[in-house]
């Protein structure tokens, strides 16, 4: 049984649960208990302000505070109104502010102006900012809640920080490694140490540091650890995996609804009705867990099974007596209204995938997809994606498609990024260079450097440093000559299972199913070799591929 | 394009990938919408429906109100100049609310004392910040209080050295706020020339400090810095995204220019890349000519504009989007118009195959058959009338057809789709009956036209063409 924290992008951490090594085992930790201590810190930050008080919340922190605690406990507490952060001049009547944000300069910025005019007005009130997960640029004077990690199912945990991928592999900012070290603080005190850690990356390696320097702090513990292994991977090891379209049922709502904070709206389309409803997708939906990770072609006969089911269950109240039919209705009819009513989302919800997939010939893109992961046919591909591109079909799925070629490829050659790029450019907008910009310092899409061109550069930057700096600069140099290596770690790896085996997908055999049997996601592959081999040891060529990195601790 | 060969779709259809496809006509689709069909319909009698409960149950499976939804509630309310906020509760102290179980003596209680050591400390987070200050750290014990957001001061770190030893050590800390804290201090009592030369051989500081300056919008220190790194191109790229910020098209359009030809990029040589330079005058000649365009057609009378009129303006749009406009409504118009289609192709160096995949969707949306087919047309030499494509026929249909465009003209360009197989699934598709029927007379398989017949409506005319060519004692059927 695996948990995975991610946060929507970054880092993704894989813990595997304690006690033993069989991986079917074990029942979950209970993390009520980290919205419990979320909530009963950020009650403590409220009530260091008494009184009354208005509260302004960060848009994107919303969904997540609403996991933690509800209107009520905010009243219980003396708010008196609630404001969502929207950095324009407020109206409040309140003589007490309360501003619960995300270390943003622009925020901090907002709120500064907005003291800084109440003062010029000669109004007089109290502030209290209170940042989330924690303060930046090692503020002193104000107050952290630290809510690190947001359960999101029994076993997903989530550090809900939009920025984390952006900051830390296209800016280069580190702010946010203590924030990883810090959750995982949080969860070894809360549920015991770790017997190992396993890692790859240089975030993953960042994080794990700023970890061990906050346990080493604390006190020695000896708790019975309930969670054996941790383990971190660099969101930049496996960028193939999130650039291919997945095809389980919960993939698909993510790719057509958007799972936001484990929770989706589903639209009239999919309700029959005229208003739109916002689900939570987690295990105790009983038919969302039992097809969330299937393959949509396994979905329908479910759905269909389901439905014939709760027929005969409903049916079984015709010639009851009286005795009989109280009794249904005490112990089943609302489990069956319950049933019901999501089933009835469900089937909509598939009804609405199958008609936007089959009118986007998604069919097509797949198989490009899959031509690519195989390294096969690539001249198609090409002029696949760039019939794409200039039939102006979706921005993200073009921009998706030629990354995959891109990290396939271990870049392109520079007539096709030219042209592509110029085609794209003009069916999207120009704005875009920008995008490109940044993906090629991601290493996300690029243009293969000859020889030539990275000499040349090295000679430039060469003059502009002395020599004894010229080591530091390995780093800047080895990015730029960074290559996904893709194809080989595939063969040795066996990501793409043999062309023409036969796949059936009622009955996985490996985890290539999410992708129609077509790919085996490289970071759950990672995972599966390494904690099989209890190290890294004998994977000297894959982590040499990787860029290496990787680590592997005992005890922590 | 030969995205369809026979032997690329054999391959498809028979290996792994067979399992399940994407197309509406898929047995297990059609047993779905009857099962939705089924559930929506399956009546349940007492009616004290808990609908609610999806929307508002938490993860916990507890009720919640939610904060979100509260908060949008209030919003608009303030718009509507109400001044009501929540209702008031009682005022006692919470700390007193029994039951409610938030007071703060038993805030740790819930955990096993072992799991709540380690972390309770810094939810007691000492009030005593700024009094335990002190002014003489080390240099270690100064980072180690800024990772811990404890009172701390870097005002005496004064040499060069001192700061720059400082700023290492931020930087082996691995904390980017602490890096981020030292570098505003360093930004601050160090000269810019000192500070950025520092930085050039300090990858990971000279990345912070770029992305704080970004952050906190000194563009002009930032442009600066790239200057003196010699990043000449992120230098002209930053410049370029300024114009995100110019809501004016006018100034907008003056700003792109001033991107091509700014004094003070124009001192180091070429600041964008060759191809990027191209792209950004594009961008500059669109805008222009995007502008004169929106001049005249917003006053536009025509019947084109009469018949169809403009949804929005094309200003900002990208560049196919704008030749599929002028397409739609400046067709046939002179080159020498800066409206005309065959103008925009030529600025911008469009291919044909753009162009025609663009012109084909405007020409089709506005049903003029008799554009799409001159689109296609070229004369041999010996002034025959051919139909070529740069584009797959397949792919043509496919265009048309979302443009439902009659059958007869969608039979015409379904017959010159090259490969048989694609041809005939593409007609089946689309109902292209006598594509079809010629088909399976052209194969001599009377029994694939008797099981189609079979399909149609009786007395329709491809029914009773179907009934003339079996009756027809002529064909020699190989079934």
């Amino acid at each position: 049984m695996f948990i995975s924290i991610y946060s929507p992008a970054p880092v993704v951490w894989h813990l595997q649960m304690a006690q033993t090594e069989r991986r079917d085992a074990p029942g979950l930790p209970d993390f009520f208990q980290l919205k419990r201590l979320a909530r009963d810190q950020l009650i403590f930050l409220l009530e260091e302000l008494p009184g009354k008080k208005d509260l302004f919340i960060d848009a994107d922190l919303m969904s997540p505070l609403d996991r933690i605690a509800n209107v009520t406990i905010l009243k219980q507490h003396e708010v008196d109104k609630l404001y969502k952060v929207e950095l324009k001049p407020i109206v409040s009547g309140s003589d007490q502010l309360c501003f619960l944000i995300r270390p943003r300069i622009k925020t901090v910025k907002w709120i500064s102006d907005l003291v800084n005019s109440d003062k010029t007005a000669g109004r007089f009130r109290r502030y209290k900012i209170i940042f989330t997960p924690q303060k930046f640029y090692a503020y002193v004077t104000t107050d952290e809640w630290n809510f690190y990690i947001l359960p999101l199912d029994d076993d997903i945990l989530s550090l809900e920080l939009p920025e984390f991928f952006r900051d830390t592999f296209l800016e280069g900012d580190q702010r946010w490694m203590t924030t990883g070290g810090g959750a995982l603080h949080l969860l070894q005190s809360v549920y015991g140490s770790f017997s190992k850690v396993y890692g790859i990356g240089r975030c993953a390696k960042m994080v794990y540091e700023s970890w061990r320097e906050l346990t080493e702090e604390g006190e020695q513990r000896t708790r019975q650890p309930e969670f054996a292994k941790v383990f971190l991977i660099d969101r930049d090891v496996d960028y193939v995996t999130p650039l291919c379209s997945q095809v389980v049922y919960e993939g698909l709502v993510d790719d057509i609804f958007r799972i936001k904070c484990g929770s989706v709206e589903f639209g009239p389309d999919v309700t029959s009705s005229d208003k739109s409803i916002k689900v939570m997708l987690t295990s105790q939906d009983q038919v969302f867990s039992e097809i969330r990770n299937e393959h949509f072609s396994n979905v329908f006969g479910f759905l269909s099974q389901k439905a014939k089911n709760l027929q005969t269950a409903y049916d079984k109240r015709r010639g009851m007596d009286i005795q009989q039919m109280k009794a249904f209705v005490a112990d089943e009819l609302k489990g069956l209204k319950q049933e019901h009513r999501l089933l009835s989302l469900h089937i909509g919800a598939s009804e609405s995938i199958m008609k936007k997939k089959t009118k986007q010939d998604f069919q097509e893109l797949l198989k490009t997809e899959h031509s690519l992961l195989e390294g096969f046919e690539t001249r198609e591909s090409i002029a696949y994606i760039e019939e794409h591109i200039n039939r102006q079909v979706s921005m993200i799925d073009s921009l998706r498609l030629l990354c995959l070629l891109s990290i396939t490829e271990n870049g392109l050659l520079s007539k096709d990024y030219r042209s592509l790029k110029a085609q794209y450019l003009q069916s999207y907008g120009m704005d875009h260079l920008l995008t490109f910009a940044n993906l090629r310092q991601l290493g996300l899409l690029e243009e293969q450097q000859t020889g030539e061109t990275l000499t040349v550069m090295e000679s430039k930057v060469g003059k502009l440093v002395n020599d004894k700096t010229v080591g530091k600069l390995t780093d800047a140099f080895s990015s730029l000559a960074k290559k996904s290596n893709f194809r080989a770690l595939s063969k040795r790896l066996a990501l793409v299972p043999k062309y023409g085996e036969e796949y059936d997908l009622r009955v996985p055999r490996d985890m290539a199913y999410i992708f129609s049997g077509a790919y085996v996601p490289l970071s759950c592959k990672l995972i599966e070799q390494v904690l099989e081999r209890d190290g890294w040891t004998g994977l000297e060529e894959v982590t040499r591929m990787l860029n290496g990195q990787e680590f592997a601790v005992t005890g922590l | 394009m030969s995205r369809a060969k026979p032997e690329d779709d054999e391959y498809w259809n028979s290996s792994k990938y067979r399992a399940f496809t994407f197309e509406d006509d898929d047995d297990e689709f059609s047993r779905l919408k009857e099962s939705k069909r089924a559930v929506n319909s399956m009546l349940v009698d007492d009616d004290e429906d808990d609908v609610e409960d999806v929307e508002r149950v938490s993860w916990s499976g507890e009720p919640v109100e939610s904060i979100s939804w509260s908060v949008k509630e209030t919003a608009s309310s303030i718009r509507s100049g109400s001044e009501q906020g929540f209702p008031r509760i009682d005022t006692t102290p919470s700390l007193s609310k029994q039951g409610s179980g938030y007071s703060l003596s038993s805030l740790f209680k819930a955990f096993s004392e072992s799991s709540v050591r380690a972390y309770a400390p810094e939810l007691r987070r000492p009030r005593s910040d700024g009094k335990d200050f002190v002014s003489d750290l080390s240099l270690d014990e100064t980072i180690r209080r800024m990772q811990k957001g404890r009172g701390f001061s870097l005002e005496k770190f004064r040499s060069l050295q001192d700061k720059l030893l400082l700023l290492d050590k931020a930087v082996s800390a691995h904390d980017g706020n602490v890096i981020t804290a030292v570098l505003i201090y360093l930004k601050r009592s160090l000269s810019k020339e000192i500070l950025f030369r520092e930085l050039m051989s300090r990858e990971v500081a000279l990345r912070h400090y770029i992305h704080f300056l970004k952050e906190t919008g000194e563009q002009k220190l930032l442009m600066d810095l790239l200057k003196a790194l010699g990043r000449t191109e992120d230098m002209a790229l930053m410049q370029y995204k300024e114009h995100l910020n110019i809501k004016d098209e006018g100034r907008r359009k003056d700003f792109l220019k001033s991107c091509l030809s700014d004094v003070r990029l124009c001192v180091l040589s070429l600041p964008f890349s060759q191809d990027d330079a191209a792209h950004v005058q594009d961008h500059y000649t669109l805008l222009e000519r995007q502008i004169i365009i929106e001049e005249y057609d917003k006053k536009a009378v025509t019947d084109v504009f009469k018949k169809f009129p403009r949804k929005a303006s094309i200003l900002n749009m990208p560049i196919i989007t704008t030749l599929y406009y002028s397409c739609f409504y400046h067709y046939g118009e002179l080159e020498g118009t800066f409206s005309s289609p065959s103008n925009i192709r030529k600025t911008f160096r469009i291919s044909e195959k753009q162009y025609i995949l663009t012109a084909l969707g405007a020409r089709a949306k506005l049903r003029s058959w008799s554009d799409v087919d001159s689109l296609f047309n070229t004369k041999n030499w010996l002034g025959y009338t051919k139909k070529r494509s740069p584009i797959a026929f397949h792919r043509v249909v496919d265009i048309l057809q979302k443009n439902s465009a009659p059958v007869q003209v969608l039979q015409d360009y379904v017959n010159l789709i090259d490969d048989p197989e694609l041809k005939l699934s593409v007609a089946l598709k689309y109902k292209c009956h006598d594509v079809i029927i010629n088909t399976y007379r052209d194969l001599k398989d009377r029994q694939l036209l008797v099981s189609y017949r079979d399909k149609l409506e009786q007395d329709s005319p491809e029914y009773r063409k179907i009934q003339e060519l079996l009756s027809n004692g002529q064909v020699r059927w190989k079934n």
